[in-house]
């Protein structure tokens, strides 16, 4: 569902971000991609929600082709993911409800469907209690739950998460890893960038690393090549 | 449409400051820009009214019969530069040179023989209150035989002209200079408008919003914005006027005038959200 194709990304100042870079999430899957800061997790991530293309190879998001995409299909594949962020990005002078809302009101989704919409993902990430607050009265891991929200009202097939636990404490990394293993049981497949090796060892999961912008491990190789020998 | 309307009313709500700033920024550039059209306009309407003495006498032959002056009058009304032409006797030049030449009104009084001429005033139409159309038109009248001399005062016609050359020159060259550094001072305040809510912008981008669909709440914002902006300055502008009334006789903008000074101010304010949240949804 997700197919990196021999992935270049060159940037004209900084030089390669991605070298070369084929992995594959199925449909369903939790994956980690992992490395250091720098290695290029946030390009990829960028790459996957087609912001930029990528310099040469191909990326393949649910059917969306990255060297035919147009412009006007990109709030289209958008709409069949949910992102997530570090910083939450969520719009400081509206409130919970009214930022998950906002999601699907770009979407032109009749107006009678989305207060019940909105409630159910609330309620799904615990803060149906706090649909009035702002994100300046929430705690950071309730800042990220709504921003969960947000990502999920659209039923999306991909939840794209970029360290989504950087800026929580223990507890609320705890709590939000746990609500997105959550999101995967029930069908959604989540693609989460992360540093933090704790949270990665913590699960089986699919596993791909990048180092200096190339796969440095793909756990789903490794089965396959593993399969392949006598 | 309704979503658009909200987003425009919260974008107003939310940075009420920055509204107000551009709105007046807006109106001050009109402002500035209405102050000029008034002057031009007023130097206009005094050319006007100086054109207005543009004038093409025929002196009539004396003994000239009413029957053939009549006639005359009726064709040279046909010519398509003229306006009116009226008929003055004599005795009614000879009256109006007393009335208006009174220091000379001793030796009018002791005249025994009325030594001015009939004559023929032609009014020319308000476009046509320029030297060349008048010569033609006096040349014309040269031709009719019971004219014997026609004056049109060429020297100060031709320095009207030039003076109508010149005001008109300047005033388009000052005129759009002005209305550049308004365009260029809205379509900056729009752009502070976009780039304080370039977040906003990102993550709509990243649910999936469109392109329409975001700039559509930009676009009316633009647009109400200098629709206001307009209304300011035409209220300032007629605040000044009003002022100035006081010392000295002006002319306002006219009621159609004043509509294109205010929806020119709402067409500059989208045309500048146009090109800014354009310019920064391709950067983004």
């Amino acid at each position: 569902m997700i197919k990196f194709l021999n992935v270049t990304k060159d940037y004209p100042k900084t030089g390669a971000a991605l070298k070369d870079v084929s992995f594959h999430i199925p449909k369903g899957q939790f994956a980690f991609l992992t490395g250091h800061s720098g290695a290029g997790k946030t390009t990829a991530l960028r790459l996957i929600y087609m912001a930029e293309p990528p310099s040469s190879g191909e990326v393949r998001v649910s059917g969306f082709i990255s060297s035919r995409i147009g412009a006007r299909d990109v709030p289209r594949l958008r709409r069949r993911l949910g992102i997530i962020f570090q910083d939450f990005q969520l719009l400081e002078d509206r409130t919970a409800e009214e930022n998950v809302a906002f999601a699907l009101e770009v979407t032109g989704a009749r107006r009678a469907t989305i207060g019940p919409r909105v409630m159910r993902v609330l309620t799904q990430v615990g803060l149906a209690g706090k649909a009035h607050q702002y994100p300046r009265e929430l705690s950071g891991g309730e800042q990220q739950r709504v921003a969960i929200a947000r990502a999920l009202v659209n039923d999306p097939v991909v939840l794209l998460a970029d360290e989504p636990t950087g800026n929580l404490d223990e507890r609320a990394t705890r709590g939000i890893f746990q609500l997105l293993r959550d999101i995967n049981a029930s069908g959604t497949a989540v693609l989460m960038a992360t540093h933090d090796l704790d949270l990665v060892k913590s699960v089986p999961a699919h596993l791909v690393e990048l180092q200096h912008g190339a796969v440095a491990y793909d756990s789903a190789e490794e089965t396959g090549a593993e399969r392949a020998a006598p | 449409m309704r979503l658009v309307l909200r987003e425009t009313m919260l974008a107003f709500r939310r940075a009420p400051l920055l509204s107000a700033l551009s709105i007046s920024t807006i109106a001050f550039s009109l402002f500035v820009f209405g102050l000029f059209g008034l002057v031009a306009v007023n130097i206009h309407a005094a050319i006007g009214t100086v054109a207005e003495r543009v004038e093409v006498v025929a002196y009539l032959r004396r003994g000239t019969p009413i029957e053939a002056i009549t006639l005359g009058m009726a064709d040279i009304q046909a010519f398509p530069e003229v306006q009116s032409v009226q008929h003055v006797t004599e005795a009614e030049a000879l009256a109006r040179a007393r009335r208006e030449l009174p220091e000379f009104r001793d030796i009018f009084q002791d005249l025994e023989v009325n030594p001015l001429p009939a004559s023929l005033d032609v009014r020319l139409k308000p476009e046509h209150r320029n030297a060349a159309t008048a010569s033609v038109v006096a040349e014309r009248l040269r031709a009719l035989q019971f004219v014997e001399d026609v004056r049109f005062g060429n020297d100060w016609v031709e320095k009207l002209d030039r003076l109508r050359t010149i005001a008109t020159a300047a005033g388009t060259v000052i005129g759009a200079a002005f209305a550049l550094v308004a365009i260029i001072i809205i379509g900056n305040t729009i752009r502070m408008a976009v780039l304080h809510r370039s977040r906003e912008i990102a993550i709509m981008r990243l649910v999936g919003a469109t392109d329409g669909f975001i700039r559509r709440p930009f676009l009316l914002e633009g647009l109400t914005k200098g629709l206001l902006g307009g209304l300011l300055a035409l209220g300032l502008c007629y605040g000044t006027y009003s002022l100035v009334g006081i010392y000295h006789a002006a002319e306002f903008f006219t009621p159609a005038e004043s509509a294109i000074g205010v929806v020119a101010g709402g067409l500059l304010g989208l045309a500048g959200s146009l090109v800014s949240v354009g310019r920064h949804l391709r950067s983004v």
